[in-house]
């Protein structure tokens, strides 16, 4: 049952990339804007996690949890002070704000952390598994994989149901008559950038769990 | 009524025009004797300069003129740099005709590239040629006979035995990496001169006049003949041949190859990017004045960070 | 009293002036029509009450109070709602969303519900769950009248609800107008059909080349002046 197995923790793996991409593609599908420092961004989001669980001695799980509303506040002011400068038809100001900012994030994690590899343990969790028939499965690969099957229905619903996602589909079609509408696409964009820094501290969580990261994994 | 007709006359040879010319060819022998003059760090700079500059060049071209803007163009340093190695470890070809057989590698992975990449537009084009470059890295990381994923290095005797390494050695007395360095530093102005020709040409020709026409406009043109999608593709083909060329003739001269580097995103695409757009996009001397920029930048705050440069 | 009032608005776009001294008011619960050629000013003059050029400090009064430097969501909070030229539907958006974003920025009860506005224009119950963009250009003119009415708002701004639109369609649409009159909104309507303008409106301002070449009641106006305002072979003359 080799093949199966195979195909399974392909599957799950699958999860953690959709959580890489969960974010990207809600900053990119509301403002077309193309995050190079996303990946950058996920690397920064799990040394927060490894800080709070080294420093304060948390399970990184609740790190994660004080992390989510530290990476919405970066998010927001990054999207509102910073890269809603560079939005507008032009593709190519936004992309080298962000080479940049991957470039400076990089080097920051460089100068407080070393190039050192770390890695967040999550204890007795790390090791188990459950035995789904003729597989195993590891009990972080699913949680992997069900967090992010979770988040991406949970965006689903925020922005197919609500009043803000009606406003972040508005935005991203024509920024000019939303605001007619009442709706500020700067706050907008704002808030969806904090909303993909939540879901980039999820990923960050089990990647930092999963295998070893240094301040320049983030762009593979 | 009268009406004043003004007369127009063209002059393209002017005095400025002579002046500059001869300027110019002054300045291209005095880099030609560089080798003689400068030392072997000074040259390996110089080197690293020109073929940033062959980079910015295309990037231009690509970006300025052709309305592309991709971030993919380490697709073809590293594939072109990769084909190299391949034709020097595995057939034993001398690197100086691996170069150009790299050049050719590079345009036939620029066809298939632009099949998938020409069916998206702006943004998600930029994004379709990382996808493709991060394929070619994932792909030739597998290549077990070119190192995998730690790369391998050039055999030894393979540069020093070069076309010209020898008969540098005979003629000028060099020493065989000196002539290398010198070998290579002479290509690259080359690569330079024969770039900056091929762009200049291009755009005085009816297909730049189309392509300025397509860029400002892709509708409009193609409304009055202009064959949007052939220019486009004319142009990606080119810079890819040119940018394959230049990341062979690059990793000829560091002899030693790594994916992660070959592929590098930073140093192919965001420095390229960056110059183009400090000296000036869609010009022929933005570039040139870029690239200055840069090493002057480099030069000034040398980054000492691993894993960054 | 004026309701919403500019007194000698000008706008410009880069070098290009658009607007030289425009004066007009609009009383509480009346409707204006501001009629005039292609390029007479009357679409910058609406971006400008309605926050999207917000560039003339102290040109446009609302209420007494100052609003030319305030940007579209606060013009729209204090109750002077838009509907732009060219419908400007979203297009991710189904007509019954549409809809209800109109008042995500000013949430006032008043007469206009989702209900109420299906009253109004009773297709637009049946294609609610549609994308906005899949409905005829009447269909979707009626959805951006029905957005901007979801705000509840004093003054509903109109910008070109005929243009494109084939005649017997417009006739539907004005037929809504004495609706939205009835609960007391004012209304500007911006038109180049001056036969329909002249019909719902109580007072007409002409435009030319960004000056208000003719003002008065509908009923007052001969289709003479009308035709030397909008044409300027008067003004000509006496320039």
């Amino acid at each position: 049952m080799n093949w199966l197995d195979t195909i399974l923790q392909g599957v799950l793996l699958g999860g953690l990339y959709a959580l890489f991409a969960a974010g990207l593609s809600l900053v990119f599908g509301i403002m077309r804007l193309v995050n190079l420092a996303h990946g950058d961004m996920i690397v920064l989001a799990a040394f927060l996690i490894l800080v709070l669980v080294t420093t304060l001695g948390l399970n990184p799980f609740i790190a994660a949890l004080i992390a989510m509303p530290l990476m919405f506040a970066i998010g927001w002011a990054l999207q509102y002070f910073l890269l809603n400068r560079t939005l507008g038809k032009d593709i190519l100001p936004p992309l080298l704000v962000t080479f940049g900012l991957s470039i400076v994030i990089q080097n920051g994690l460089l100068e407080s952390f070393s190039a050192d590899s770390r890695r967040v343990f999550a204890g007795s969790l790390e090791s188990a598994s459950v035995n789904l028939g003729p597989v195993t499965a590891g009990i972080m690969p699913l949680m992997t994989f069900f967090s992010a099957v979770t988040v991406i229905v949970c965006l689903n619903q925020l922005i197919y149901r609500t009043s803000v996602g009606r406003a972040f589909r508005a935005t991203s079609d024509d920024p000019v008559t939303a605001g007619l509408m009442g709706i500020r696409p700067q706050r907008i964009f704002a808030m969806a950038t904090g909303l993909a820094m939540v879901v980039v501290t999820i990923a960050a969580l089990y990647l930092g769990t999963r295998a070893n990261f240094d301040p320049t994994s983030g762009p593979s | 009524m009268t009406m004043a007709i003004p007369s127009f006359t063209v002059e393209t040879r002017t005095r400025a025009s002579m002046l500059t010319a001869i300027a110019v060819i002054a300045l291209l022998l005095l880099a030609f004797a560089a080798p003689f003059i400068v030392s072997r760090g000074v040259i390996q700079d110089l080197f690293f300069i020109l073929t940033m500059l062959v980079l910015a060049q295309n990037w231009n071209l690509l970006a300025g003129y052709a309305g592309l803007i991709s971030v993919g163009q380490q697709a073809f340093v590293g594939f072109g740099a990769y084909t190299m190695f391949g034709a020097v470890i595995l057939f034993g070809v001398d690197p100086v005709v691996a170069i150009l057989i790299a050049g050719l590698f590079s345009v036939a992975l620029a066809i298939p590239t632009a099949f998938f990449t020409f069916r998206l537009y702006g943004p998600y084009f930029a994004i379709g040629t990382w996808v493709v470059a991060e394929v070619v890295r994932l792909l030739l990381a597998q290549w077990k006979a070119l190192g995998g994923g730690t790369g391998t290095s050039l055999p030894r005797e393979a540069t020093r035995e070069m076309i010209g390494v020898n008969m540098m050695r005979d003629f000028f007395g060099m020493k065989a990496s000196e002539a290398g360095d010198a070998l290579t530093y002479w290509l690259a102005l080359i690569l330079v001169v024969a770039t900056v020709g091929f762009i200049y040409g291009l755009l005085r020709s009816k297909q730049g006049l189309g392509l300025a026409a397509v860029r400002d406009n892709e509708q409009a043109a193609r409304a009055v003949g202009v064959d949007a999608r052939r220019m486009k593709t004319l142009v990606y083909l080119a810079t890819a041949f040119i940018t394959g060329t230049c990341g062979a003739l690059i990793y000829v001269q560091k002899a030693r190859i790594s994916p992660d580097a070959a592929f590098s995103v930073t140093d192919w695409t965001a420095y390229v990017i960056f110059i183009v757009v400090i000296g000036g996009i869609g010009t022929i001397e933005g570039p040139i004045l870029g690239v200055i920029i840069f090493s002057c930048c480099r030069t000034c705050w040398p980054i000492s960070a691993p894993g960054i440069c | 009293m004026a309701l919403l009032e500019t007194r000698g608005l000008t706008a410009a776009y880069g070098d290009f002036q658009a607007l030289f001294g425009v004066d007009i008011t609009v009383g509480a619960g009346e409707t204006i029509a501001i009629i005039g050629a292609n390029g007479a000013g009357k679409t910058t003059l609406m971006r400008s009450i309605s926050g999207v050029l917000a560039n003339a400090p102290a040109s446009i009064l609302y209420r007494d109070e100052p609003i030319g430097a305030l940007l579209a969501p606060d013009i729209l909070s204090r109750g002077i709602a838009m509907v732009p030229e060219g419908r400007k539907l979203f297009p991710s958006l189904s007509v019954e969303e549409n809809l209800q974003i109109g008042k995500y920025g000013r949430k006032v009860d008043g007469p206009w519900t989702l209900d109420s506005i299906f009253a109004l224009f009773p297709i637009l119950k049946e294609r609610r769950n549609n994308p906005a963009t899949a409905l005829s250009g009447g269909q979707q003119q009626m959805v951006a009248i029905g957005r901007g009415l979801m705000s509840n708002p004093e003054v509903l701004l109109c910008d070109e609800i005929s243009l494109g639109l084939a005649p017997v369609v417009v006739r539907d649409i004005y037929a809504a107008f004495p609706s939205i009159r009835e609960t007391g909104a004012s209304i500007v309507i911006v038109e180049q059909d001056i036969a329909q303008a002249l019909k719902v409106a109580d007072r007409v301002y002409c435009m030319m080349e960004g000056r208000v070449t003719l003002t008065g009641r509908s009923s007052d106006l001969s289709r003479d002046d009308i035709h030397k305002a909008y044409f300027g072979t008067e003004h000509h003359e006496l320039a």
